[in-house]
């Protein structure tokens, strides 16, 4: 602690604190417009000037850093004089439009020259008409409000790494602008919003914020597993304005578009507000005793008829951990079966399968915000930018800030690649063979961390006998990658300080997903970069709560806590807690339940928040399913693909009108906080389930969120120690076995959840289906920054849809002029299960020879056309491989699949008679 | 090769060049006497020479400081003392050629020969050159500066032997006792500033030769490059070595292409002399040199501008700490020195610190060089001990005011500067003197204006150009510019308001006080000076709208002198607002309220009737 003096009052700092932010620590108000938190002092306001004694001037408080015994003047005449005539120049040059503008009230301008004091300005006004860019579907620039203090520039470059805007000219003629004076529209603008939130007198402004909230309320972003804290600000029902939540330690107060502009579907005309039941065909309006006890009628008699197991359950990761906990209990304790899973099958099922094996553990080991200082960063699979935008910030900030290495093993050159030192372009489906071959190279040279595998690990052997023969040279005509590069990056990563593997949906969903994830773990254990800050095997979860869905037991083989379910006492515990016989035997997985669906396996299924009729692969596959299952029962927000087949759908409440938590991609356990109240007769999914689950015939009643945690606390230990009251600030990472316990930042610090990591032989397979002839391209799938998955949400943002239409295919341009496509045509794409239409984006992110497509568009779903081939301990399938060709042909209205044809003619709003 | 050896084989070379009674033919070429017509006289010579059946050689050297010459030709013969012709035109040239080839004589300027011949005084004698002490300039106009051994046969490159045969420190200290200051302006002491970046732990450090030279009227760092580039170059080797660098970039405007090729030529030479790359002279010491050009922005010459700029991020300069000697460019330790700071280290070096500190004043040492520019008989670029008093710089060594008019004063330091009144005309030039004096040394520009000139207007111009020439990255700087400016228009336009003069001094002090970097720190110095020494000049266009030296047309008054004027009606026929009435050989009048002050019935008049008030 430095201890220092401002106006004779002694402040207390961290050493490398500035005497600006200390002083704003100590609420000592220091006038200034240019300093925000996380970015470098700049010193362009000038109004933060102080004496300082023994130093010449008036130095700038936001640049001189705290030293011990620093005597510094504030809030004298000689350096206020300086500022009045400062904060005049300014006023001159603003525009005096207060009462109409929506920073007033809220503007630091107004800050600023009231506390100065300032009555007028003397000074020549320069006038300036309004300088509007309109052009971002999300927010406004004004430049005559413009006072350049370059926030929103620096936050483009410094904080996102995006760099669309800057100051142009000079002197009086400066300005903010995109390069060439373009509309902003037009530059790479992640419209993140960063520059609107740092404005200090609303010369950006949110297009969407029409007036100011009456009421704030602090919780947890619904999209990405990032888990940003929000702060919800509403009024009349509605949320009218989003900010990040700066006390939250993942996102720091950043969000990306989609948290701070793309939460319009809460109150969208189309959510689901009354219960549903298909009477001759149509859904008609229902009430809730009808529609549940129609569904606990139906599932009590397919029980009855045929077993507990011909019922199944997917619950959602987008649900709290409260919601998720109560629906797993509702299918093992009420009905009796462990068919539960979710779609974390679709993403981290070989994840959790690859790090247990070898970890024991299959979570993100370290917390994303501790990219930033890695030494050596090896991304791979993941296109952070875009699916995880907020955990990409601390990857770039560790190349630009701090001078990390960046790896980067994508077959797609993704924006991530511009700051990577390296960037591997693997052939999609061949990543064993690359971590093989750096995990040859690692071991012939003699570069692991001999002391870390010696006292950590264990089967080595298995792994030194696998790879022996994987050289680079091996390696290099399987993969595509030149055999130096392969080189190059095992040494650069083997002789990393910290080096830290992030990966995501590239390497989980493939039929080898479960070997990429224990080769990935082989490197780290290999080189000793597990269990220190910055170091370990990050899987990037991808539902804002699938790390939570997963820890609370929806998953057909686990209970509350990754404890199996086919261990016996573990079972005892469970019975005991519950007050029933549980099912011994594991139960089905999603993609097993889909099959099972379609051949009588499985009688009834209910759907909590998940939409697999675009969001499965072999989506024809999947709707035979759908179409042939006894009973349907879909609980949701919106009449999605899914519940348009439902014999019932429940509405639900969405994540801003309920409580409970989510448990995001670092471990954290966070609040999530009602901001309104539902719409119309929509409840919360926990509140529907005990409904259920009294009618089913197992009363199950909680009075709160809370209640249900503190039941999960005593169930599951690693959220042992985890309580609604000791999250109210901040969020608790798991393990945290007891309610003294601090949480636990990364995982494996002395010992491996396992005791012993364990090295695993991985060797090389090919995907299973391969380019022929016949389909001559290898279709890749992914995700868009301004999409959420089966865009159920996003497609009610008019501006997210507006930056990113239907339905792309990015194509190598070379691949496109053998077929005569040009850049927009629409063509038609066909695999051996499906055939669509998409428009083609020619561009070399796309290797020659791979063509990428989203799986958001239901105008054109890219899982018509997947594989549903599965990994074979994970049963993940493999989204990122498969054959397909693409042509100019026209193509018939009967060949396009269902799917499409069925979103095409039929609106949502057709579906539903209303009783008269 | 070891240095000796360098020096012998520079010598051989250059024998010839320096034997005065060698014929040759050498043009001043810089770009004052290209300006001039250098390039007419280069073209115009191999046609005489054949006329005259003459074979000889024509070398290009760079400026003898005498601009107001230009062009300028030296002659060399084997039989006559060599001479120098001043505004020599192509028209001229075969005479003088003839003459002097044929009888030794000519209308010259001076001889360069050490004694007068006949009525021609020796070069140095001349009223300009008498009074000055040439140490940056020693080369100036004597040696072809794209020949590296002309620059080593005169003592070129011995101060950087000399120092690589010493310990850093040691160099280092020397140049602390020679109390070596930045040229560039703010006069910082350069051996403390190396020192700084000495004692900065880095594997990697640079050193920076600042050669953005953007105050209006200044030329002395350009003089520099296009004269005798190697003396630059030496200055930054000797500096990299004392602080440890081993790469360096010269920062020069684009505008200054003469000097960019010569400074490649100088790089080229001494890297295939072993006088820069790896290894050099064998001492292990290695430093690589490159040249960036910058793309005219002025405060691109502010330090942290500069690294900006050579980063390639916008030229906005940043706060410090951290300073450049720890965190420069590309976040290493970077010294950064001006030109002709950088010149005098050669010299420094060669002759020692005691031989540097026999000029100069005890806490101004050495000579500092300056362009003469404006309302003065010669201008040109000088080298005078510091401390000389202006009186001797404008009367004695510039020849004082053309046209019998009045001195009224000297803006010295550009933009940046201050203007002097003459009541101070015995100040002695050092940092300090000019400093209480409220202008700045700055870089060396040294503007001087008569009786006609409107101080008003003077400010109001320079603040034209800082305002221009802000970055506009912090706010008094970006509007405290652009208010005075503004504020002076409306003085010089007569739409001022009563209080104007003390707000644009408020205003001045929270530019001064509040800006980020020298740029505005020093921008209202030409505002501030000009009211502190000509307050009645302000309040005479304040007060009672009238510009005193009739330079502001806003505040013109037109009127015709019933006295003189002849009725002639040559003005009523230019005037474009029929502003002029009168009978034909009649006084006319002039309607103030209708004249737009155009000035063509003024400069129509034949009969000096038409009086400005």
């Amino acid at each position: 602690m430095i201890t220092f003096s401002i106006d004779g009052e002694s402040v207390s700092a961290q050493p490398g604190d500035t005497v600006l932010r200390a002083a704003t620590a100590a609420g000592i108000y220091i006038p200034h417009l240019c300093d925000s938190e996380g970015l470098e002092p700049y010193g362009a306001c000038r109004l933060c000037i102080v004496e300082i004694e023994g130093r010449r001037g008036l130095p700038t408080s936001c640049s001189v850093p705290v030293e011990e015994g620093l005597v510094v003047r504030n809030d004298v005449d000689a350096v206020n004089r300086v500022r009045r005539m400062v904060c005049e120049m300014l006023i001159a040059d603003h525009p005096l439009v207060c009462l109409s503008c929506s920073a007033n009230m809220n503007c630091e301008l107004q800050d600023v020259a009231a506390f100065l004091g300032i009555k007028g300005s003397r000074l020549r006004r320069t006038v300036r008409k309004p300088i509007l860019d309109e052009s971002n579907p999300f927010y406004t620039r004004d430049l005559s409000k413009c006072i350049l203090c370059g926030l929103c520039t620096r936050a483009c470059h410094e904080l996102r790494g995006v760099g669309a805007i800057e100051i142009a000219g000079r002197g009086f003629d400066s300005r903010v602008a995109a390069p060439g004076d373009l509309p902003v529209r037009e530059s790479i603008c992640t419209s993140c919003g960063e520059c609107v939130d740092r404005c200090p007198v609303n010369a950006l402004w949110a297009k969407n914020e029409t007036v100011p909230p009456t009421s704030l309320t602090r919780t947890t972003c619904v999209y990405c597993g990032c888990g940003c804290g929000l702060e919800l600000g509403t009024r009349g029902g509605k949320i009218v304005r989003i900010r990040g939540d700066k006390a939250n330690p993942s996102n720091r107060g950043s969000l990306c578009v989609k948290g701070r502009f793309g939460m319009d579907f809460v109150s969208s005309p189309d959510r689901l507000t009354v219960p549903l039941i298909r009477r001759h065909g149509v859904f008609e309006e229902a009430s809730w005793d009808e529609a549940l006890d129609l569904v606990a009628t139906r599932f009590n008699a397919i029980k009855a008829e045929h077993g507990a197991d011909a019922l199944a359950g997917l619950s959602s990761a987008k649900c709290t951990n409260e919601e998720n906990y109560v629906f797993q209990k509702l299918f093992r304790a009420a009905i009796g079966t462990n068919n539960v899973d979710h779609c974390a099958r679709l993403c981290h099922a070989s994840t959790v399968a690859g790090l247990a094996r070898a970890f024991g553990s299959g979570a993100m080991t370290n917390p994303q915000v501790e990219f930033e200082y890695a030494d050596c960063i090896f991304v791979t699979g993941s296109n952070t930018t875009e699916a995880h935008p907020i955990a990409a910030m601390s990857i770039i900030a560790a190349v630009e800030k701090h001078g990390a290495t960046l790896i980067v093993a994508d077959p797609r050159r993704i924006d991530l690649t511009r700051y990577a030192t390296l960037h591997l372009r693997q052939r999609s489906g061949t990543d064993v063979a690359l971590f093989n071959a750096m995990l040859q190279v690692i071991i012939s040279e003699g570069l692991a961390d001999d002391v870390f595998v010696e006292r950590r690990t264990e089967g080595l052997e298995a792994l030194c006998d696998c790879v022996a023969d994987c050289t680079p040279e091996w390696a290099a005509p399987i993969t595509g990658v030149p055999a130096e590069q392969i080189r190059e990056a095992a040494r650069l990563y083997a002789a990393a300080e910290r080096g830290s593997i992030a990966y995501s949906m590239g390497i989980t969903q493939h039929t080898t997903g479960t070997d990429n994830v224990m080769a990935l773990a082989n490197l780290a254990m290999l080189t000793g970069n597990v269990g220190r800050a910055s170091t370990g095997v990050n899987p990037l979860r991808g539902q804002n709560n699938v790390q939570g869905a997963c820890d609370l037991g929806a998953l057909p083989d686990k209970y509350p806590g990754y404890q199996n379910v086919e261990d016996a006492d573990i079972r005892a515990t469970f019975e005991a807690a519950w007050g029933v016989a549980l099912s011994p035997h594991n139960g089905l997985t999603v993609t097993e339940i889909v099959s099972a669906a379609g051949c009588g396996g499985v009688r009834g299924l209910y759907i909590m928040g998940e939409n697999p009729m675009l969001s499965d692969p072999n989506l024809n596959h999947v709707q035979q399913a759908m179409e042939d299952i006894e009973f349907l029962c879909v609980q949701d927000i919106f009449l999605t693909e899914t519940a348009q087949m439902a014999d019932v759908v429940l509405p639900a409440a969405s994540f801003a009108e309920k409580d409970g938590t989510f448990t995001n991609t670092d471990r954290r356990v966070q609040r999530v906080r009602a901001a309104l109240s539902a719409p119309g007769q929509a409840r919360d999914d926990w509140a529907i389930l005990c409904d259920l689950s009294t009618r089913i015939g197992y009363p199950m009643a909680y009075d709160s969120p809370a209640t249900i945690m503190d039941e999960i606390a005593t169930v599951s230990p690693i959220y042992g120690g985890i309580s609604f009251a000791r999250i109210e600030e901040v969020g608790l990472q798991w393990p945290c076995p007891d309610a003294e316990h601090p949480g636990t930042t990364f995982l494996h610090a002395d010992t491996f959840t396992r005791g012993r990591g364990k090295f695993h032989a991985t060797p090389f397979r090919v995907a299973a289906e391969e380019p022929d002839s016949a389909y001559p391209l290898l279709l890749t799938t992914g995700r868009y920054l301004y999409h959420w998955h089966t865009r159920t949400l996003t497609s009610r943002s008019e501006g997210l849809e507006a930056i990113c239409p239907p339905v792309p295919i990015e194509i190598h341009p070379d691949d496109a002029a053998q077929q005569g496509i040009a850049d927009g045509d629409i063509i038609t794409v066909s695999s051996r299960r499906g055939t669509l239409r998409a428009n083609a984006v020619l561009t070399e992110r796309s290797p020659r020879g791979t063509v990428f497509m989203a799986f958001h568009f239901h105008e054109g779903a890219a899982n018509l056309l997947t594989n549903d081939a599965v990994d074979p301990i994970a049963k993940i399938p493999e989204y990122k491989v498969c054959a397909v060709r693409i042509t100019t042909a026209a193509v018939t209205d009967d060949a396009v699949s269902p799917v499409q044809e069925k979103q095409k003619n039929q609106g949502a709003a057709g579906l539903i008679t209303t009783p008269a | 090769m070891t240095f000796a050896e360098i020096q012998t084989r520079a010598e051989t070379a250059s024998h010839t060049f320096f034997d005065s009674h060698h014929p040759r033919i050498l043009i001043g070429a810089s770009t004052c006497g290209k300006a001039a017509g250098a390039d007419d006289l280069l073209g115009a010579l191999p046609g005489h020479l054949e006329a005259l059946g003459l074979n000889i050689e024509v070398s290009q050297v760079g400026c003898l400081g005498l601009c107001y010459e230009e062009p300028l030709m030296e002659l060399h013969s084997a039989s006559a003392p060599p001479l120098l012709f001043s505004r020599v035109t192509p028209e001229r040239l075969g005479d003088i050629l003839a003459t002097y080839y044929g009888t030794g004589e000519g209308d010259a300027l001076a001889t360069m020969g050490p004694q007068a011949h006949g009525a021609l005084p020796p070069f140095e004698a001349l009223p300009m050159l008498h009074g000055q002490v040439r140490v940056v300039s020693r080369n100036f106009g004597r040696i072809d500066p794209e020949n590296m051994d002309h620059y080593i046969a005169r003592n070129g490159y011995t101060g950087l032997a000399r120092a690589l045969a010493m310990p850093a420190e040691e160099v280092i200290e020397e140049v602390k006792a020679a109390g070596l200051r930045g040229r560039g302006g703010a006069g910082f002491p350069t051996g403390l500033k190396w020192e700084f970046c000495r004692k900065a732990e880095s594997e990697q450090k640079y050193m920076i030769c600042n050669a953005d030279e953007g105050d209006p009227g200044a030329f002395m760092d350009r003089s520099v490059l296009e004269s005798d580039p190697h003396s630059t170059l030496e200055g930054m080797i000797i500096g990299a070595f004392a602080i440890g660098a081993s790469e360096g970039y010269i920062y020069v405007r684009a505008e200054y292409p003469l000097a960019i090729t010569r400074l490649e030529k100088a790089i080229k030479q001494a890297t295939d002399y072993g006088l820069l790359g790896d290894n050099i002279l064998g001492s292990g010491f290695s430093f690589h040199v490159k040249i960036k050009k910058g793309a005219g922005a002025f405060v691109c010459g502010e330090e942290t501008a500069l690294l900006a700029s050579i980063e390639g991020k916008r030229g906005m300069p940043r706060t410090r700490p951290p300073f450049p000697a720890h965190s420069g460019l590309h976040g290493k330790p970077t010294n950064i020195n001006n030109v002709e700071t950088l010149a005098n280290l050669p010299v420094l070096l060669e002759r020692g610190a005691s031989a540097f500190t026999a000029n100069g004043t005890p806490k101004s040492r050495g000579t500092k060089t300056f362009a003469l520019a404006g309302k003065i008989v010669r201008t040109g670029l000088i080298e005078v001990p510091l401390g000389t008093t202006l009186r001797r710089i404008i009367f004695d060594i510039g020849g004082g005011i053309p046209d019998g008019k009045a001195f009224k004063a000297v803006q010295t330091g550009g933009p940046s500067g201050g203007c002097i009144p003459p009541d101070l005309i015995e100040l002695p030039v050092d940092y300090e003197r000019l400093a209480e004096a409220g202008a700045i040394m700055g870089s060396g520009g040294l503007v001087v204006m008569d009786e006609g000139t409107c101080m008003v207007d003077v400010a109001r111009y320079f603040l034209e150009f800082t305002q221009v020439e802000s970055c506009g990255k912090c706010v008094p700087c970006r509007l405290g510019t652009r208010q005075l400016l503004q504020i002076l228009t409306s003085i010089t336009r007569g739409d001022s308001k009563p209080g104007d003069i003390d707000l644009m001094l408020e205003v001045s002090h929270a530019v001064k006080a509040g800006s980020l970097c020298g740029l505005g720190q020093t921008a209202p110095n030409p505002v501030l000076t000009t009211i502190k020494y000509y307050r009645h000049e302000y309040e005479s266009h304040v007060n009672d709208r009238c510009c005193p030296t009739h330079t502001c047309e806003g505040l013109l008054r037109y009127t015709i002198n019933p006295a003189t004027c002849t009725g002639c009606t040559a003005c009523v026929k230019v005037c474009p607002t029929s502003a002029i009435t009168g009978e034909r050989r009649a006084a006319h009048t002039i309607d103030t309220a209708t004249c737009i002050r155009c000035d063509a019935c003024f400069q129509t008049c034949k009969f000096d009737a038409i009086m400005k008030t």
